[in-house]
């Protein structure tokens, strides 16, 4: 079997494997055995890519197809290059630490259940370069999510599991008329990226199919204005899940941007690409000063990553090598620090009992473990040298201004107004729940982060560490994937 | 001079009027407790009766043309069987009951004579034998709503099915006189031959499908559907809204290709139209639903709609992806009416939504059926309904249909949003108090559940079933 498949195969073995087993205990075991399963094939993976990468230069490795319906050209086909290859070792950290952080679930079968099938969903969409399973996976993806907010949410869930689905489905319906439409236009009816990445696709076509395309994608990734699912999705989420569908599943848009939209529609994507550069600003921009007005701790991280994510989209629509690279960055570098954000506020908030953050104050003083990791997480996000958010940003920026023409400079300066904006509501919180006199005297004697909770929490930051001090190797694997999207985008 | 050599070629209609004989005569003659076993036993011929249909038969032409019997016809009607013993399975419980237990063996009886009609719809190459496949079809199945006759809703349902198909019948026989005139012949063959786009073709074609969309339900001829629907007993509403509906799309799809394939100018606006507004409209109404039956009945009415898309292509593909579909559909359909009739024998006949409610925390593994169930209507990965989906929005979008396909597809976050408030009462919602008790349900319809949900899971990853049918598949 194709090493890829293997990330499918583990959480589905995880799910047949819940479905038999009895007990917390055994329950825990197969979640930490089977996500640590999937870090180490990760890795595994990465060691094997760079391997092989170094002898083949073709445009995606691993690659393996299986012919599934004959009369429609479907196939499951699978392959990977750097960038998904990043994407599946993110995904796979996200997947590891999310179990830690969600150690004390009730009705904890059914939740894991609905867990590991997000997982296939996830990783199925990475591995996959046929159009057909790449959709069904990203739909697998989407629609755990209902019943994970529904069930075990917090606050209005019920409504915001219902906002959250139906405008992720109404994304993904424009999503199938694009995917259906580049199929029968591409000249050869096939399935396959690759092959259509050969053919051209006519520009009549390319005039709506681009648009329906990038806004399918676009609305995971909270494209401005499709983005109100995510902050309340995000609010009423328990936690392992708001990880991992800041973390994750968002990075599907943007990655389905790039790797559909742009990649196999460059002509509409230089015409038409203006209109979504002018909506992904104002995601970066209104996303940010959102977050400064909100008093709920998981609003103002919500709104962080709808400004985080835009700037994603932001950089895929610049269409040059710096900023794509950066854009990459900038989906692991946000799905690391924001899945921390949102460890950190579930442990926060299952000891205080409010994400209020008018109603906390000096808990420095009361979790020095969790807080300081709060700061790092911070730091991380409004782009302090030495952690993941600064490299992706620099990156990102640098790329954009490249740009001689004024719209989109403009554009670049304006978005990055952002980071000074991040920079206060970043500030703002940390100051008022972090220190400051302690605000409500139940508060003191909570207990510090928890033995699994510190578990996910540094290896998250560790992974931030990590690319924030040695982005080369990373970037240098990101940019040789680019290459040949880049010669596609330039025509 | 009759060549009885011809009847071979009926295998099926034969084997059905032989399974009808047998249960007749054990009807009639068995002791009140012999009759105990009266469900195995039909159940089991029966069973026997669908294996048999997969095994080889005659194809080819009879009586010159009236009767034809091709891969596709069996294949048509061994769907139709198999939810006819989906449904014989589910209604033992209700069957079985006080005011029903005497005329167990009229239910089968009657039940069995529709299916013959519907065979004969199927397999017609000839107006009247459609007409007298239809009218077989139709009359019993009012016999079967008003089965529970001390209950006013069944009563009533059964009297407005009758008026109902008695208009449609109507509608058509009258639209075939026009078309009779017109081409001077009922035969499909001869008709396709000399086929203008005359008005009183046109006029005849519009008369025609009007009676046929009253079985298949279609907006604006849908109004019969829900109060149908809710007064009839669960598994007859499961019949009618499968197997029915089913045979009716097939029948309907080999005139329009066989006959009336070169006008298809003049055809294609009208189902283009038929299909968005049975869509919306059949999603919208189904928001509002408080009983779970008309809910389902509008839900039918919308994936009758979809149906309609591949007849709208008018390819083979368009052809192949309606048949899958009917086939997902009714393994979906099929397993949301087994749950409802389990839920119903429990509750004493509470149909509404809210007798749903919590059932999740007292009966996980029907609500987890169900789940699965309504994904797959909703056309949610990975189950079968959402590769049936994608056919036929495929088989539709290959002919250029994409703003069609576009409105359907926005149609399907529609019926997302009511199908997930299923969801939220099973799972979300707190328990109702009727449904505490954990209970349990027999074990036909256990079977028959398990069936269900094997075929949700299995039909669309085994591609074979898809490249089958598109074998059998022609165009216009």
């Amino acid at each position: 079997m194709n090493i890829l498949s293997l990330f499918v195969v583990i959480p589905i073995l995880m799910i047949v494997a819940l479905f038999l087993c009895k007990g917390m205990k055994s329950i825990r075991t197969i979640m930490v055995v089977g996500s640590s399963l999937l870090l180490i094939l990760s890795t595994v993976l990465t060691i094997l890519f760079l391997k092989e990468r170094a002898v083949s230069d073709a445009e995606m490795l691993f690659v393996s197809a299986t012919t599934w319906y004959t009369p429609l050209n479907i196939a499951y086909t699978v392959g990977v290059d750097g960038i998904s290859v990043a994407m599946l070792f993110l995904s796979s950290i996200i997947v590891f630490t999310g179990v830690f952080s969600s150690w004390n679930m009730n009705m904890a079968k059914e939740y894991f259940l609905w867990y590991c099938l997000l997982s296939v969903g996830v990783f199925g969409f990475f591995i996959s370069i046929d159009l057909f399973t790449m959709f069904l996976f990203y739909e697998v993806a989407l629609i755990p999510m209902y019943l994970l907010i529904g069930l075990w949410g917090t606050g209005k869930k019920e409504y915001s599991a219902m906002k959250l689905t139906l405008m992720l489905m109404a994304g993904s319906a424009f999503l199938m008329v694009g995917i259906i439409g580049i199929y029968y236009t591409s000249g050869h009816t096939t399935m396959n990226l690759l092959e259509i990445a050969k053919l051209h696709i006519p520009i009549e076509y390319q005039r709506w199919l681009f648009p329906v395309t990038f806004l399918g994608f676009g609305v995971l990734g909270a494209l401005f204005p499709f983005h109100t699912w995510s902050p309340d999705g995000h609010a009423s989420a328990p936690t392992a899940v708001s990880m991992l569908h800041a973390g994750v599943l968002m990075k599907l848009g943007g990655y389905g941007c790039f790797r559909v939209a742009m990649y196999l529609m460059p002509e509409a994507a230089h015409e038409l690409g203006w209109i979504f550069l002018i909506l992904t600003g104002i995601s970066v921009v209104y996303g940010a000063f959102s977050a400064v007005v909100q008093t709920d701790l998981k609003y103002i991280n919500a709104y962080s990553s709808v400004s985080h994510c835009g700037l994603v989209l932001f950089a895929i629509l610049m269409m040059n090598q710096t900023a794509m690279t950066g854009a990459v960055m900038q989906m692991l570098s946000h799905g690391l620090m924001t899945a921390l954000f949102f460890a950190l506020i579930g442990l926060i908030y299952g000891r205080t009992h409010t994400r209020d953050i008018r109603e906390m104050g000096g808990l420095m003083k009361i979790m020095p473990f969790a807080s300081v990791c709060y700061v790092i997480a911070g730091l991380a996000s409004l782009g302090l040298p030495g952690l993941s958010g600064f490299v992706a940003e620099m990156t990102i920026f640098v790329g954009s201004f490249q740009h001689p023409d004024v719209f989109h400079r403009v554009l670049t300066i304006v978005a990055c107004c952002s980071i000074v904006i991040t920079a206060v509501y970043i500030l703002r919180t940390v100051g008022k729940i972090l220190y400051g006199p302690v605000q409500d005297q139940h508060h003191v004697g909570l207990p510090d982060a928890a033995w699994y909770e510190k578990v996910s929490v540094v290896v998250l930051i560790v992974s931030i560490a990590y690319i924030g001090m040695y982005p080369f190797g990373l970037s240098e694997m990101i940019n040789e994937s680019l290459i040949p999207v880049i010669a596609k985008l330039n025509f | 001079m009759m060549d009885f050599g011809n009847f071979l070629f009926m295998e099926q209609e034969i084997g059905l009027i032989i399974l009808f004989v047998l249960l007749f005569f054990y009807d009639i003659f068995c002791s009140e407790k012999g009759k105990k076993y009266f469900q195995l036993v039909a159940v089991s011929l029966f069973a026997v009766f669908t294996l048999f249909g997969f095994t080889p038969m005659n194809k080819g032409e009879a009586f010159g043309g009236m009767y034809i019997s091709s891969d596709m016809t069996v294949f048509m009607k061994n769907i139709l069987n198999i939810a006819t013993l989906i449904m014989f399975l589910q209604v033992k419980t209700w069957l079985y009951s006080e005011n029903t237990r005497h005329k167990k063996g009229e239910f089968y009886l009657i039940t069995l004579v529709t299916l013959l009609g519907m065979y004969v719809m199927i397999s017609s190459g000839n107006f009247m034998m459609l007409y007298i496949g239809m009218e077989a079809a139709s009359l019993p199945l009012a016999c079967l709503i008003a089965f529970n006759k001390y209950q006013e809703k069944s009563a009533e349902a059964g009297v407005k099915y009758i008026l109902i198909s008695a208009l449609s019948s109507g509608i058509m026989l009258f639209g075939l006189s026009f078309l009779y005139g017109a081409l001077g012949s009922f035969y499909f063959s001869d008709m396709s031959r000399n086929m203008i786009s005359s008005p009183l073709v046109l006029l005849g074609f519009v008369f025609f499908f009007s009676g046929l969309a009253f079985k298949l339900s279609l907006v604006p001829f849908h109004l019969w559907t829900a109060d149908v629907y809710e007064g009839a007993p669960t598994g007859i509403t499961a019949y009618l809204s499968v197997v029915s509906k089913g045979a009716a799309a097939l029948a309907l799809i080999f005139a329009l290709y066989k006959v009336f394939g070169s006008i298809d100018v003049a055809w294609h606006h009208i189902l283009w139209w038929l299909a968005i507004i049975t869509i919306t409209l059949g999603n919208i109404f189904a928001i509002r639903q408080k009983d779970i039956k008309r809910f389902f009945a509008f839900s039918s009415i919308s994936q009758a709609g979809y149906l309609l898309l591949g007849m709208i292509a008018g390819t083979a593909q368009g052809m192949t992806a309606m048949v899958f579909y009917i086939l997902v559909y009714v393994f979906s359909n099929m397993a949301v009416f087994g749950v409802i009739a389990a839920v119903e024998n429990h509750t004493k006949g509470d149909t509404r939504i809210a007798a749903f409610n919590g059932l999740y925390k007292s009966n996980p593994a029907l609500s987890f059926v169900m789940m699965l169930a309504v994904f797959s209507l909703g056309g949610i990965p990975p189950f079968a309904g959402f590769f049936s989906k994608f056919f036929i929005f495929m088989a539709a979008a290959e002919q250029g249909e994409y703003l069609l396909v576009f409105i359907a597809l926005l149609n399907t976050v529609i019926s997302l949003y009511y199908y997930l408030l299923i969801i939220k009462a099973m799972f979300i919602k707190e328990e109702n108090p009727n449904n505490l008790s954990r209970f349990s349900i027999d074990n036909y319809n256990k079977v028959s559940l398990v069936i269900c949900t094997a075929g949700i899971f299995v039909i669309g990853f085994i591609s074979l079933i898809y490249e089958y049918i598109d074998t059998l598949s022609f165009g216009i």
